[in-house]
């Protein structure tokens, strides 16, 4: 339709598919649990970050602020993995 | 005028007005101190925290997050629709938005009816307490979503919004995306963690 709308309906795809990934297939304990969480936060960070800069036009925000967005991501990701890690016996 | 216009529209900005980004911020940090403190009270008492993450279902989390991407989607079809000047357009998606935001507060209120139900409330536990607040917190971002949505919706339909004016939809339009972003995130945490 658009070159504007057609990036964003892949964004919305790419999400829904990211979604059912972490939902109903790497929850399985098919998968080690470390490994399977590991996967499950940083996907969430990928989705997060795909909602900030694409449907929230960050990425055309200027620079300072799309700095800040991304350095959120970042630290809540890095938090969340690094207090998950080390947690005794998370396996 | 054209390349004046689409270096205009090369610029550098935020959607709507900067007071929303201010508030857009400021939601999102406290929300990130939540999310750290739910961590560590985790490492603190994590087979408290792993038992009763089993008695969530995840797929109500799944579906609901389903649903606020698909809202999400909805509000950028209404923005580019006012975008492009298809004034008649605009309207329809933001109702379609609400919808999804009404379908995401009547499944919350089914998954907290359960519970309730099975005799668990805030007061149980230290994971409930944080479930029932964080998701608590994040419903009632939900619930004023909608009630902008609908305004917005309101105004779409009188033709409001079009190429020249569509500031108090893209305001509208970044914090209903800041609430599915942080429901993104929010429902691994409560609900997949292992």
């Amino acid at each position: 339709m658009s070159i504007l709308l057609k990036p964003a309906a892949l964004i919305w795809l790419l999400l829904m598919l990211a979604t059912c990934t972490t939902t109903w297939w790497l929850s399985k304990d098919a998968f080690p649990a470390t490994v399977a969480t590991v996967a499950t936060v940083l996907i969430a960070a990928f989705k997060a970050r795909l909602v900030l800069l694409n449907f929230m036009e960050v990425r055309h925000a200027p620079l300072p602020w799309r700095l800040m967005f991304e350095a959120w991501v970042l630290l809540v990701t890095a938090a969340v993995l690094s207090i998950y890690l080390q947690t005794p016996m998370n396996t | 005028m054209a390349t004046a216009a689409a270096r205009l529209q090369q610029a550098r900005r935020l959607p709507g007005v900067e007071g929303v980004w201010v508030f857009i911020a400021a939601d999102m940090a406290m929300f990130g101190l939540l999310f750290v403190s739910f961590m560590l009270e985790r490492q603190k008492n994590l087979a408290l925290f792993e038992h009763s993450r089993h008695t969530l279902d995840a797929n109500f989390g799944g579906i609901n997050t389903l649903i606020l991407l698909t809202s999400s989607w909805f509000v950028v079809l209404a923005v580019d629709a006012a975008k492009r000047n298809r004034v008649q357009r605009v309207a329809p998606c933001l109702a379609a938005a609400m919808i999804c935001g009404f379908a995401f507060t009547v499944s919350k209120a089914l998954e907290y009816a359960d519970k309730l139900r099975s005799g668990i409330s805030m007061l149980t536990n230290d994971f409930y307490m944080y479930y029932f607040a964080l998701t608590g917190i994040h419903l009632l971002h939900v619930a004023a979503g909608c009630v902008v949505l609908a305004v917005l919706w309101k105004r779409a339909r009188a033709g409001t919004y079009n190429s020249a004016q569509c500031v108090g939809l893209e305001c509208g339009a970044s914090y209903w995306h800041m609430v599915d972003l942080l429901w993104i995130l929010l429902f691994p945490l409560l609900y997949l963690l292992r």
